[in-house]
C-alpha cells in the first residue's frame, strides 16, 4: 500500500484567523495528503501532542496574531522533548521577514507569507519530506 | 420607466444589437462576451439597458432618500448636509501609546475613534493570564481594568466624541468600563455616543473571539439592547457585521444574506425577551465590506438597504421608520490587499472606499497599504486616511445623492442581489435562524467553500492580482514596520499586579458575587457589571464568574 | 527508538509509528505484529456507527473521559473519509475529541478510509492489536459517517454501538437494511433536542421485529454535548460484555477474529501479488487480448493467479 504524507495544520494561540489555515487543510487534501485540522486557539502542549499520536509527517503553523516568536519555537522543543526529531515544521501566516532567521534557529524549516501559491507550498511538503517508508 | 411601445422598440432594436455583437471577435482581454460573472456568481451581461430593469418600479423600489425603502439613501440629504465618519481603526500596544495614536488621528481630521482591541481582552483575558504571553498589545490596545481606560481616553472629550469598540464577547464588560469612567467625569450615559460591535453570531460564523455558548451570549446582548434603550439613546447597541464573514472568504450575495439573517436572529431574541421592536431597533448597526468589484459593491450596500427595510416592515411589523433603516459602517477589504507591491494597495483601497461612499456608507475606515506585513504605521494610517478626505472633499462624488441610482447595471445588479440573498435568507429560516444555521456549520461551510473557490481562481490565474499572479515585480522596497515590543506581557503583569494591590479586594468580591449572582438568574446584567468594574474587578475575573455560569463554546471546526 | 519495545511498554511514539507502518502496508509493520501479538487479546473493543453528523466522535470522547477518569487507558481509532479523487483526506473526528485528547490514558489516531468502503481503512484492525498490545483496556473504534453498507466494524468490535441522532426519521427507516443487524446497542444522540422520545420509540419498534435471541439490544437516550446518559451507555456496554462472557459468545467471537486478522492479510498480500503481476509487460499483451475480446477476463485472472501462487 502506498505511503501517505499526514500533515497536521495547527493554528496555536488566540488567533482566529483561520481562512489561510483552512485553504491550506483543504489544498492538502486535494494534493492527496491527510490532513489533521486542529481548530483555532490551541496551545503548543495540545500540537505537540496531536503532532506525536498522529505521527504526521509535517506540523504546518500557521499565524496571523503575530505571537509567532513565542509559540512556534515552543510547539519545536515540545515536539523534540517527546522525541520526535524527525517532523518537518513549518510556518506561515503575517511574519515580518526579519524574524524568520530567529524561527529558522528555533527549528522552522521555512516561513510563507501572504500571497504564496498552494503549489508552491504543496511542492516544498513533497520535496521536503524525507522520513524514510 | 419607458412605456410599452419604446419598451418593444427597443427590444427590437436590441436583438439586432446583438447579432451584430455576436459576430465580433472574443475579446482581448480573454473574458468570452457572454461568460463573464461577478464574485457572488451573478452574470453581468455586455450591456444594459431598460429592458433589464422592466419590472422595477420607482416609488416601490427605490423610492426617494430618507424614505422606505431607503434604496437610495437613509438620509435626505445624504452627503450635502454631512460627510460620513471618518474613522480609522485602531490601537496597539499599551493604553498610553494608543492614546497618542488617537489624538494624532483626531488632530488629523479624523472625526471618530475606532478601538482595536488585543486578543486577550477580546477574549475577556487579563493581560497577565498565562495564555496571553506573546500575545499583549499585539494587534490591539491591552485593557484589563477600568485603570486602563482612564488612561486609553486621557483627554479625550467623552461627551464630543462618538466612539466605536470592535468588542464582541465581552462587549458588556468594556461598556460598563466606559459608562463608569464617564460617570466619574461627570457625563452621565446618556451623553455618550458611540458602537460597540458586540455581534457574537459571526464570531462563531467568521472570527473567533467567542467565549460562551450561543444561548447565553444572546442573553448578555439582549441585557444590553434593554439597558441602552433606557438609559442610552445615542448608543449603538451592537454592530451587525458582514465585514468579517466577507473577510474569511465568503461572496457579496452572501455577505448581505448572512449578515441580515444574524440581523433577524437578535431581533427575534429581542422580541421573545419581552423588548417592543421599536424600542430598540433603531439603535441597531451594520457593518460591511467594501471589496473589489466596485460596481457590485455599490448595488450591494443598496440591496442590503432595500431588504432589510422590508424585513422591518413585513416581517416584524415595525412602525417607527427608524427602525426601517440600515445604518452601516464600511471597512475596505483587507484581504486584498497584498504583501507584494503595498504601495499597489493605496489604489485598491481607493477604488474601494469609493464603493462605500456611492452606495452611501455612514462612516468608513480604510485600510492601509501594509495591511499584509503589520499593524499599519503611522505614516500609511495617513494615507488612508487622505484617501477618504480626498474622496470626501475633491472627487464630486458627494455632491448628489445616490449618484448611480437609474444607472440598468446597477439597478439590474441590486436587484439580482436581493433576489440571490433571499433565497440564502429562506434557506436559512428552513433550517430555523442563524443561530441554528450557524449551530450546524451551515453558515460556516458556505464561507469556507467560497473561500476555498476564490483561492483557486488565484492559483489558476482565473482571478488576476496585480502583482501577485501577474505583473510581479521582484525588487521588495523597503518598509517600516510597526514592531510591537516583545516584554509587554512582563510589563502589564506588574502593572496589573500595583493596581490589584491598590483596589478594596472586598468590594471587588462582594461586586463579583453580584454578577454570579445576576448571572444565574434573569436580572439585567449591566448594572451589576457596572458596580464590579467600578470597585475595578478586572475584565478577566467578570469574565471567569460568568464562565463559571455559562460555560464555553465549544466550535466545530467542519470542512 | 525500539518500536516493538515501545508498543509493549506503551510509548505514545511507538504507538503512533508502528500504525504509520501497518497502515503503510510497511514490512515493518508485519514484524512488529509478528512480535507482539502475543500480547494481544485482553483489551475490549468498541465500535461506533451511525449516520453522518449523529454525534459518534462527541460520545467517543465522552465515553474516553468517563473511562479514562475511572483509571482504564482508553485508546480511539477515528476513521473519516478519503477523498476517492485525490485519495487524500482531512481527519476531522479529533476536533471533537479535543477535551480528551491530553487526559493521560488516552490515545487518539485518526484514519483516512484509503480507497476501503466498508466504513473502516483495511489496517483498523491491526491498529487495533496494536493498541491491544500497548496494554490500552478499551480500544473504541469510531467508522466514517455510516449509511447502511458500511458494517465492517461488526467485524472489529466485540460489541457495536450504533449512534442516531432524533430528526433523522427518513434515516432510520432507510438504515433497517444494514445497520439495524449489527447493533448491540443504540443510541439516540442528542437527546438535548426535539424528537429524541419519537425516535426511540421508532427504533425499539424495528428492534421488536427482529428474531434476535439472548441479547436483547437497549435503546437510549443521551445527550453527549451535555454529557448526560454517557454512564448509561457505558452500563450497557458492560452488561453487553458479560452477556457475551457469559453465553460463551465473547470466545467465538474471537474465533471469528483472529479468522479476519489472518484473511485481511491474506487478502493484502493477494492484491499486492495480482497487481504486481498485473503491471508486467507480458500481461499487458493478454490485457490487450482480452480488450480486443480476443481473451477474456476469467481466463486471464486464471493464469495470473496461478502465476503468483507459484512464485511464492
Ligand atoms: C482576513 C483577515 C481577517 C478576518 C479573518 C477571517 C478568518 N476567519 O480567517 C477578520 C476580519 C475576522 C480579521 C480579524 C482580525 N484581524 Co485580521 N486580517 C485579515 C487579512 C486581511 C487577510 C488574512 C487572510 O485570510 N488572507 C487570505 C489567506 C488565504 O492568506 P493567509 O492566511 O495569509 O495564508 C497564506 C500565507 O500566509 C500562507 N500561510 C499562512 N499560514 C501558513 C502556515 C503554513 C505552515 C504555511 C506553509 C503557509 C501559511 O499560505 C497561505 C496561502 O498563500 C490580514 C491582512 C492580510 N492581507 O494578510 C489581516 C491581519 C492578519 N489581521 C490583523 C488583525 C490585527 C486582526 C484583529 C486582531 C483586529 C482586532 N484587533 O480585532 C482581528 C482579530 C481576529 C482574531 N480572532 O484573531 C493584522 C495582524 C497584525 C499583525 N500580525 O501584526 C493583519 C495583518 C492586518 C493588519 N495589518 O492590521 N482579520
Ligand atoms: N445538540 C446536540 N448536538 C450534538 C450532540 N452531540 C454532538 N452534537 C453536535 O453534532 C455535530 C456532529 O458531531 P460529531 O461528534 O462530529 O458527529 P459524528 O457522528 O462524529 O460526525 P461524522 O464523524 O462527521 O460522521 C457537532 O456539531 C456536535 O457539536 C448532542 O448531544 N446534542
Ligand atoms: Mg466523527
Amino acid at each position: 500500500m502506498e505511503q501517505k504524507i499526514r500533515v497536521l495544520v495547527a493554528k496555536p494561540g488566540l488567533d482566529g484567523h483561520d481562512r489561510g489555515a483552512k485553504v491550506l487543510a483543504r489544498a492538502f487534501m486535494d494534493a492527496g495528503m491527510e490532513v489533521i485540522y486542529t481548530g483555532i486557539r490551541r496551545t503548543p502542549e495540545q500540537i505537540a501532542e496531536v503532532a506525536v499520536q498522529e505521527d504526521v509527517d509535517v506540523v504546518a503553523l500557521s499565524c496571523l496574531s503575530g505571537a509567532h516568536n513565542t509559540l512556534f519555537p515552543r510547539v519545536v522543543d515540545l515536539l523534540r522533548q517527546k522525541g520526535a526529531n524527525d517532523m518537518l515544521v513549518m510556518g506561515g501566516g503575517v511574519i515580518p521577514e526579519e524574524d524568520v532567521p530567529f524561527l529558522k534557529e528555533h527549528g522552522i524549516s521555512e516561513v510563507f507569507g501572504p500571497g504564496t501559491p498552494l503549489a508552491t507550498i504543496v511542492e516544498y511538503i513533497k520535496t521536503h519530506v524525507t522520513r524514510e517508508a | 420607466m419607458d412605456d410599452r411601445e419604446s419598451l418593444e422598440r427597443l427590444k427590437a432594436a436590441k436583438l439586432r444589437w446583438q447579432q451584430h455583437v455576436d459576430k465580433v471577435p472574443e475579446g482581448k482581454t480573454g473574458k468570452a462576451y457572454s461568460d463573464c460573472a461577478t464574485s457572488s456568481g451573478i452574470d453581468v451581461s455586455l450591456l444594459y439597458t431598460p429592458e433589464d430593469v422592466e419590472e422595477m418600479d420607482y416609488m416601490h423600489d427605490l423610492g426617494f432618500p430618507g424614505e422606505y425603502p431607503y434604496t437610495r439613501g437613509y438620509q435626505a440629504t445624504m452627503y450635502r448636509g454631512r460627510l460620513w465618519t471618518m474613522r480609522q481603526y485602531a490601537g496597539f500596544a499599551t493604553v498610553e501609546e494608543s492614546n497618542r495614536r488617537y489624538k494624532y488621528l483626531l488632530n488629523q481630521g479624523q472625526t471618530g475613534l475606532s478601538i482595536a482591541f488585543d486578543l486577550p481582552t477580546q477574549l475577556g483575558m487579563d493581560a497577565d493570564h498565562p495564555l496571553s504571553e506573546g500575545e499583549v498589545g499585539k494587534v490591539g490596545v491591552s485593557v484589563s481594568s477600568l485603570a486602563d481606560l482612564e488612561v486609553l481616553f486621557d483627554g479625550i472629550p467623552l461627551d464630543q466624541v462618538s466612539t466605536s469598540m470592535t468588542i464582541n464577547a465581552p462587549a458588556a464588560v468594556l461598556l460598563a468600563m466606559y459608562i463608569a469612567l464617564a460617570r466619574r467625569r461627570g457625563i452621565s450615559a446618556d451623553k455618550l455616543n458611540g458602537t460597540i460591535q458586540n455581534d457574537i453570531l459571526k464570531e462563531y460564523s467568521a472570527r473567533g473571539t467567542y467565549i460562551y455558548p450561543p444561548a447565553p451570549s444572546m442573553r448578555i446582548i439582549n441585557d444590553i439592547f434593554a439597558y441602552c434603550s433606557r438609559e442610552m439613546p445615542n448608543w449603538n447597541t451592537i454592530s451587525i457585521s458582514g465585514y468579517h464573514m466577507r473577510e474569511a472568504g465568503c461572496t457579496a450575495v452572501q455577505e448581505v444574506a448572512f449578515t441580515l439573517a444574524d440581523g433577524i436572529a437578535y431581533v427575534d431574541a429581542a422580541i421573545k425577551a419581552g423588548l417592543d421592536i421599536d424600542s430598540f431597533a433603531s439603535r441597531l448597526s451594520f457593518f460591511f465590506n467594501a471589496h473589489n468589484n466596485l460596481l457590485e459593491e455599490v448595488a450591494k450596500f443598496r440591496a442590503a438597504r432595500r431588504m432589510w427595510a422590508r424585513i422591518m416592515k413585513d416581517r416584524f411589523h415595525a412602525q417607527n421608520p427608524k427602525s426601517m433603516m440600515l445604518r452601516f459602517h464600511t471597512q475596505t477589504a483587507g484581504c486584498t490587499l497584498t504583501s507584494q507591491q503595498p504601495d499597489n494597495n493605496v489604489v485598491r483601497v481607493t477604488l474601494q472606499a469609493l464603493a462605500a461612499v456611492l452606495g452611501g456608507t455612514q462612516s468608513l475606515h480604510t485600510n492601509s497599504r501594509d495591511e499584509a506585513l503589520s499593524l499599519p504605521t503611522e505614516d500609511s494610517v495617513r494615507i488612508a486616511l487622505r484617501t477618504q478626505q480626498i474622496i470626501g472633499y475633491e472627487s464630486g462624488v458627494t455632491d448628489t445623492v445616490d449618484p448611480l441610482g437609474g444607472s440598468y447595471f446597477v439597478e439590474s445588479m441590486t436587484n439580482r442581489i436581493e433576489e440571490e440573498a433571499w433565497k440564502y435568507i429562506a434557506r436559512i429560516d428552513d433550517l430555523g435562524g442563524a443561530v441554528k444555521a450557524i449551530e450546524r456549520g451551515f453558515i460556516q461551510q458556505e464561507i469556507q467553500n467560497s473561500s476555498y473557490q476564490y483561492q483557486m481562481e488565484i492559483e489558476s490565474g482565473k482571478k488576476v492580482i496585480v502583482g501577485v499572479n501577474k505583473f510581479q515585480a521582484h525588487d521588495k522596497p523597503a518598509m517600516n514596520l510597526t514592531r510591537i515590543d516583545p516584554t509587554l506581557y512582563e510589563k502589564r503583569h506588574e502593572e496589573l499586579a500595583a493596581m490589584k494591590a491598590r483596589r478594596d479586594m472586598a468590594k471587588v468580591e462582594a461586586a463579583l458575587a453580584r454578577v454570579r449572582a445576576a448571572a444565574g438568574g434573569d436580572e439585567n446584567l449591566m448594572p451589576a457589571i457596572i458596580e464590579a468594574v467600578d470597585v475595578y474587578a478586572t475584565l478577566g475575573e467578570v469574565c471567569d464568574v460568568l464562565r463559571s455560569v455559562f460555560g464555553e463554546y465549544r466550535p466545530d471546526a467542519s470542512f | 527508538m525500539d518500536v516493538t519495545q515501545g508498543v509493549l511498554a506503551g510509548d505514545t511514539r511507538a504507538i503512533a509509528r508502528a500504525i504509520t507502518w501497518v497502515e503503510n502496508g510497511d514490512s515493518r509493520g508485519a514484524e512488529l505484529i509478528r512480535c507482539v501479538y502475543g500480547s494481544t487479546g485482553r483489551a475490549y473493543i468498541v465500535g461506533l456507527t451511525g449516520s453522518p453528523g449523529a454525534g459518534k466522535s462527541t460520545l467517543v470522547a465522552r465515553l474516553a473521559g468517563l473511562l479514562a477518569a475511572k483509571g482504564h487507558k482508553v485508546g480511539i481509532l477515528a476513521v473519516d473519509p478519503s477523498s476517492p479523487f485525490s485519495g487524500g483526506a482531512i481527519l476531522g473526528d479529533r476536533v471533537r475529541m479535543f477535551d480528551v485528547a491530553l487526559a493521560r490514558n488516552v490515545y487518539i489516531r485518526s484514519m483516512g478510509t484509503r480507497g476501503a468502503t466498508g466504513g473502516l481503512n483495511r489496517t483498523t484492525r491491526l491498529a487495533v492489536r496494536i493498541l491491544d498490545a500497548a496494554g490500552f483496556d478499551w480500544i473504541l473504534v469510531e467508522t466514517v459517517g455510516a449509511g447502511q453498507s458500511e458494517v465492517d466494524v461488526h467485524d472489529v468490535a466485540y460489541t457495536t454501538v450504533v449512534v442516531m441522532a432524533p430528526g433523522m426519521g427518513d434515516d432510520i427507516q432507510a438504515m433497517k437494511a444494514g445497520i439495524m443487524e449489527i447493533g448491540d446497542l443504540f443510541v439516540i444522540n442528542k437527546a438535548d433536542r426535539e424528537g429524541a422520545d419519537r425516535a426511540a420509540t421508532q427504533i425499539e419498534s424495528i428492534l421488536q421485529l427482529s428474531m434476535a435471541t439472548g441479547w436483547h439490544p437497549p435503546v437510549l437516550k443521551v445527550s453527549a454535548e451535555q454529557n448526560t446518559g454517557v454512564d448509561r451507555v457505558i452500563e450497557a456496554i458492560e452488561q453487553h460484555r458479560s452477556y457475551l462472557v457469559q453465553s460463551g459468545q465473547l470466545d467465538v467471537l474471537k474465533v471469528r477474529m483472529a479468522k479476519l486478522d489472518v484473511l485481511e492479510i491474506l487478502k493484502a498480500r493477494l492484491v499486492d501479488m495480482t497487481k504486481t503481476q498485473l503491471d508486467r509487460p507480458a500481461v499487458q499483451a493478454e490485457l490487450n487480448k482480452v480488450v480486443n475480446r480476443q481473451s477474456d477476463p476469467y481466463t486471464l485472472a486464471d493464469s495470473i493467479f496461478e502465476q503468483s501462487w507459484r512464485k511464492t
